[in-house]
């Protein structure tokens, strides 16, 4: 006899093959696309390529005055001699780290919230259902099927913006200089603790609720208070220290792992046919 | 020395009772599917033979009852349970956006089949159902027919011991239905256990080896197709008609012949056995009959189907009326 025990290739099974249909349908990569691009790559580009652009005039000096508002741990690792290069490297640097939780948090949510739900409405949760493939397999493997889409866009999206900065900035400041510790440490660490955490909210409510629809509106109200902290959060690593931002992954990891870990209860295979008392 | 113990059944259901939100759907129910055989669950829709389907796996527990799936308990041994049993759902349950390979190494793989030997496998099954043509096509694209021929082959993918079939020809029109069943029968000629429900009797006549009638989510009978005939129908008969359908009273003369009964296109002849049939026919020609008519009765699961419906009806009446007074 088997165990009960994880089976992590039919996890990534699972995940492998969610991905796939992401990659195949074009209506949901393309908005996921533009998404990105928005925030990574044209807003940051007209922005940072006015304010380098305008010289000293006085728009970018009372911007560079409103740096003073900044801790004095961030005003002292700004570079550049000109208003312009300090103002276009604090924006760079400081003003963009929390749109890198915003983006993927969007798109992983709305991935994660159609995931278990859209099973059910398909039908093919009824294939799920008697498969041998446990609940916790079939969980994770969603899990990370709506993961990776956000961190992905982001990651793409975050190297495109690294170009952009050097690029841009980098002339101003004396040389590329992008990305700095703090947002590597943003990126690699404090950014999937957030998505975990609200993958994992999002999947039990996709596991719970009647139709799709319903998931998207539920996972909102649960994303949009996540992304208002993690913008704060975010803004934080940015600011403070790398002790800081290390601490503030970890007690997301924390908080991450320990709701996925409690709402592996969700995948039910009762609720994977649509029969479950509720459903 | 071999076993004369006959072979456990490869699927037990003893007194299940499972009900949705306060809903009764089975009812005290009994089911035992023959290792080997082809059983099927004949009912009414609602009946309850889909979420009988889904005990069997473990998809869905009973909440009382014993369930033996190849002598295991999928609630313990779910796992093994489900690696044991390929099922087509009554909707085919694909991955539209997939291709029909994609659709059934996913299969594969949720099975463990061996990474080395899965090609081989799909391409083994998409030939036994005949959709090698389209494996590389999104199988939203699919005909109903061509789904149902892919959830077939998925089903087999894993080499399954017992099949599990919830309506598979649903949706097909009559030639691919006739297909379907053609390929169905063939997969127990390698000793494998189908389990089959459908509301068609057409289907399941030629197919049972074993019938379960359902109803209102209890199982009303239940045996081989020849023996619940004989059950009903214990004595041979023939129906005659002749020209204006005078009684034929005087046949009980003749050895062989039990009684007469009025029937709807004539008279019903109660025979000892069927060879008494040409005595009949030769008695009547000599008496000066004009003969209209020679219908032997041969039941059929659906005369089957309604005269056990018809008795559980009628002994509810009776049950009521017994209550009642």
């Amino acid at each position: 006899m088997s165990g009960s025990g994880m089976n992590w290739s039919r996890t990534f099974t699972v995940a492998r093959t969610d991905v796939k249909q992401l990659v195949l349908a074009k209506d949901f990569w393309m908005p996921m696309g533009i998404l990105g691009s928005i925030f990574f790559v044209i807003v940051p580009l007209v922005l940072l390529f006015s304010i380098t652009s305008l010289g000293n005039v006085d728009a970018v000096q009372n911007i560079a005055n409103t740096l003073e508002v900044l801790p004095q741990k961030a005003q002292d690792q700004i570079l550049g001699d000109t208003p312009q290069g300090r103002t276009s490297y604090a924006l760079a640097v400081f003003l963009f780290a929390p749109m890198a939780v915003v983006v993927p948090l969007t798109i992983s949510t709305a991935v994660g919230a159609a995931t278990l739900v859209g099973e059910r409405e398909r039908g093919t949760g009824e294939f799920l259902a008697h498969s041998p493939a446990g609940t916790k397999e079939i969980y994770l493997g969603k899990l990370i099927a709506s993961l990776l889409p956000g961190y992905f866009t982001t990651m793409v999206g975050f190297t495109a913006y690294s170009l952009i900065v050097n690029l841009i900035v980098g002339p101003e400041v004396g040389g590329w200089f992008f990305p700095t510790t703090q947002w590597w440490l943003l990126m690699v660490w404090v950014l999937p603790g957030f998505l975990l955490i609200g993958l994992s909210l999002v999947l039990r409510l996709s596991g719970r609720v009647k139709s799709t629809a319903a998931a998207q509106q539920a996972s909102g109200l649960i994303t949009l208070p996540l992304i208002a902290i993690s913008y704060a959060q975010a803004s934080g690593a940015i600011y403070g220290t790398p002790t800081t931002t290390i601490v503030i992954g970890a007690i997301a990891w924390t908080i991450g792992l320990t709701s996925t870990w409690r709402g592996m209860g969700a995948v039910k295979r009762q609720r994977l046919l649509g029969v479950a008392d509720g459903v | 020395m071999v076993s004369s113990l006959p072979a456990p059944p490869a699927v037990s259901l003893r007194g299940i009772h499972k009900s949705f939100n306060d809903t009764p759907a089975l009812v005290d129910l009994d089911v035992e599917a023959p290792d080997g055989r082809i059983t099927v669950l004949l009912g009414p829709n609602g009946a309850g033979k889909t979420t009988a389907i889904r005990i069997v796996t473990g998809a869905m527990s009973p909440e009382q009852g014993t369930v033996r799936t190849l002598g295991l308990d999928p609630d313990v041994d779910g796992e093994d349970v489900r690696h044991a049993c390929g099922v087509v759902s009554a909707k085919p349950a694909l991955y539209d956006r997939l291709s029909g390979t994609d659709n059934l190494r996913y299969a594969a793989e949720l099975h463990g089949v061996d990474k080395h030997i899965i090609d081989g496998r799909i391409r083994a099954a998409a030939g036994r159902f005949g959709i090698e043509h389209a494996l590389h096509s999104q199988v939203g694209g699919y005909s109903t027919g061509m789904k149902t021929r892919l959830a077939l082959a998925r089903s087999v993918l894993h080499e399954p011991r017992l099949l599990l079939f919830d309506e598979p020809t649903s949706g097909l029109d009559p030639e691919s239905a006739q297909a379907v069943l053609q390929l169905i029968r063939d997969m127990t000629s390698d000793g494998r256990t189908v389990v089959m429900c459908t509301h068609h009797l057409v289907e399941a006549e030629g197919l049972a080896d074993h019938v379960v009638v359902l109803d209102n989510g209890t199982d009303l009978v239940s045996g081989r197709p020849g023996d619940l005939i004989k059950t009903f129908w214990p004595d041979d008969s023939v129906e005659i008609a002749v020209d204006g359908n005078p009684p034929l009273d005087d046949l009980t003369v003749l050895d062989g012949v039990l009684r007469v009964e009025p029937s709807k296109r004539g008279s019903r002849v109660v025979l000892e056995h069927p060879g008494v049939t040409p005595d009949v026919v030769e008695a009547l020609v000599r008496a000066g009959h004009r003969i209209r008519m020679v219908d032997p009765h041969d039941p059929t699961l659906e005369e089957l189907y309604f005269a056990v419906r018809r008795s559980a009806r009628d002994l509810g009446e009776q049950t009521t009326q017994e209550v009642m007074s």
